[in-house]
């Protein structure tokens, strides 16, 4: 009896900290892109509040929970309060599915780090994500106004182009781990760089990666919010903590997807260089520093892209989607396949994904020339 | 190609992070301002000490955003307060309205009115941005004479 509620106090705990910190991720994003975007602007980014500005979202954290909720006339009250916790919801429910930490022992008790360690953790990890589409067609169609509307529809018609490509993109690296579990896919990337799946699986990592911008409604693929051009979208009738939810959704989602690209293509919390976990506190430590780092690079890279590109047309988004994205997906699925079937070294595989990768860019870069010169 | 224009320009942006930011954090650091600026007025005294102000309205009848306001009175000759026969019993300059063209300082006969060089002007209150003959003149204990367009008075209110 003591054992089960061992157990059930360290879920408990590992429950906690888990939503702590991916919810805690929300203001250290935020900070972190308006420090970044500031830097590429040339300028410094926010810092007055507290040192070196660190207590700016905290601030404007405050703010929002005191800020009046605005709910106009003719909503449908029940979906119109529904749909913020749909989007939010499956955000805090994903995060209990990544490995953050190898398996380690405390006094002779077992702990994972991880929340859980579902088999079918990635198959989870597609139904959850994609009950946001509810949230974002719901909170369209409650809000009573035909903009808000045509913005959940127009949200959610991106949202279900991009998951087919997001989950076609990982089906190569399910190929090669033969397992659904998060944690397995992690351990069969230990043992160095070259164990990666990134280098058995560029196309997999590069479409999973531009498909989880176009989930996440982040730039480039932000047309949901676009706010020099359409002045949001669904979430045009919230106010107060109601938006906040849409708000930290979309930056626990970018935390998220950058932890499950790292488990599925990084090496999880392996490092780059061969080792060997023990069971020791200190090797848990290990794993979640080297975890915590890739997934602050991906973090980077998900705010460095905010600055560079501009933004899509609608019919660029949906040409991307479906005319590219989705054939590349589906190719790559097959070199995979045929590479494994006929037992290939890893490497052959690396130069294919790469090759691919080549190709496209020269096909796409001849059909926009080609395009450019006859309009012209 | 499209893939290497691509990362040119991750590039760009990533060489700009690390550049010096342009910014001038303004509490703390200030620009410079050009020799020509001019912000808000002054009023100017004669070396004697006394105002140049005649009260001839001029100036608040040339405003095109009628933003100043003046009433005369006749001097004491015994206590004058300008040299001509009448001075400025009240001269206030709405700073709201002012749009800063410079018409008074042009059409003032005595050189009395002048725009000097202050642009922290912000207040937390309209009244505050009606400014008198007291923020306007140069104090007595800092000398009498010509408006200095190398000094920056204080902020108003």
């Amino acid at each position: 009896m003591s054992d089960f509620w061992l157990y059930t106090a360290i879920v408990i705990l590992k429950v906690v900290i888990v939503l702590a910190v991916t919810v805690g991720s929300v203001p250290a994003m935020v900070l972190a892109e308006r420090k970044v975007l500031g830097w590429m602007q040339v300028r410094p980014g926010p810092n007055r509040v507290g040192p070196w500005g660190l207590l700016q979202t905290i601030v404007d954290g405050m703010k929002v929970f005191f800020k009046e909720t605005v709910i106009p006339s003719g909503v449908e009250r029940p979906l119109y309060e529904l749909a913020p916790l749909l989007v939010v919801v499956p955000a805090l429910v994903v995060s209990s599915v990544v490995p953050f930490g190898p398996i380690i022992e405390v006094a002779g008790v077992r702990i994972r780090l991880s929340v859980t360690d579902l088999d079918l953790g990635l198959v989870f990890y597609f139904a959850v994500t994609s009950l946001t589409v509810y949230g974002v067609v719901l909170a369209g169609w409650s809000s009573n106004n035909k903009w808000s509307l045509l913005g959940g529809l127009r949200s959610s018609a991106q949202l279900v182009s991009y998951e087919i490509t997001l989950a076609l993109s990982v089906v190569g690296v399910l190929l090669l781990c033969g397992t659904f579990n998060l944690r397995e896919i992690a351990d069969q990337q230990a043992g160095g760089f070259w164990h990666w799946n990134v280098c058995r699986q560029p196309v997999g990592l590069v479409l999973f990666f531009v498909a989880g911008l176009a989930e996440n409604n982040r730039l480039p693929f932000d047309l949901p919010e676009a706010e020099s051009e359409l002045t949001a979208g669904y979430h045009t009738e919230y106010s107060s903590m109601r938006f906040v939810m849409f708000y930290m959704a979309e930056y626990m989602n970018v935390f998220l997807t950058s932890a499950v690209i790292v488990t599925l293509f990084l090496g999880g919390f392996h490092p780059p260089y061969s080792f060997q976990f023990g069971t020791t506190p200190l090797d848990g430590a290990i794993g979640v520093v080297w975890f915590g780092m890739k997934v602050g690079v991906l973090v980077f890279t998900y705010i460095w892209i905010r600055g560079t590109l501009p933004r899509l047309r609608y019919d660029q988004l949906m040409a991307l989607g479906w005319k590219v994205m989705l054939p590349l997906a589906f190719i790559n699925l097959f070199v995979t396949a045929f590479l494994i079937a006929f037992e290939r070294p890893w490497w052959e595989m690396g130069l294919a994904g790469a090759a691919m990768i080549i190709l496209t860019d020269a096909v796409l870069s001849q059909i926009l020339w080609r395009r450019r010169r006859a309009s012209r | 190609m499209l893939l290497v224009d691509l990362l040119k320009g991750f590039g760009v942006t990533l060489k700009h992070v690390f550049r010096r930011h342009v910014t001038v954090e303004y509490p703390e650091q200030r620009r410079v301002d050009a020799p020509i600026f001019r912000g808000r007025h002054h009023q100017q005294r004669y070396a004697d000490g006394l105002e140049r102000c005649v009260a001839c309205c001029l100036c608040a009848a040339v405003c095109p955003s009628e933003a100043i306001y003046v009433e005369g009175a006749e001097n004491n000759p015994d206590h004058p307060i300008s040299h001509g026969e009448r001075f400025a019993k009240t001269y206030e300059i709405h700073l709201l309205r002012c749009i800063f063209c410079g018409f008074c300082e042009e059409a003032c006969p005595e050189d009395a009115i002048v725009m000097g060089r202050d642009w922290e002007l912000a207040n937390d209150a309209r009244q505050k941005c009606v400014i008198n003959k007291e923020d306007l003149l140069t104090p007595v204990a800092q000398g009498f004479g010509e408006y200095d367009f190398n000094f920056s008075n204080p902020t108003v209110g």
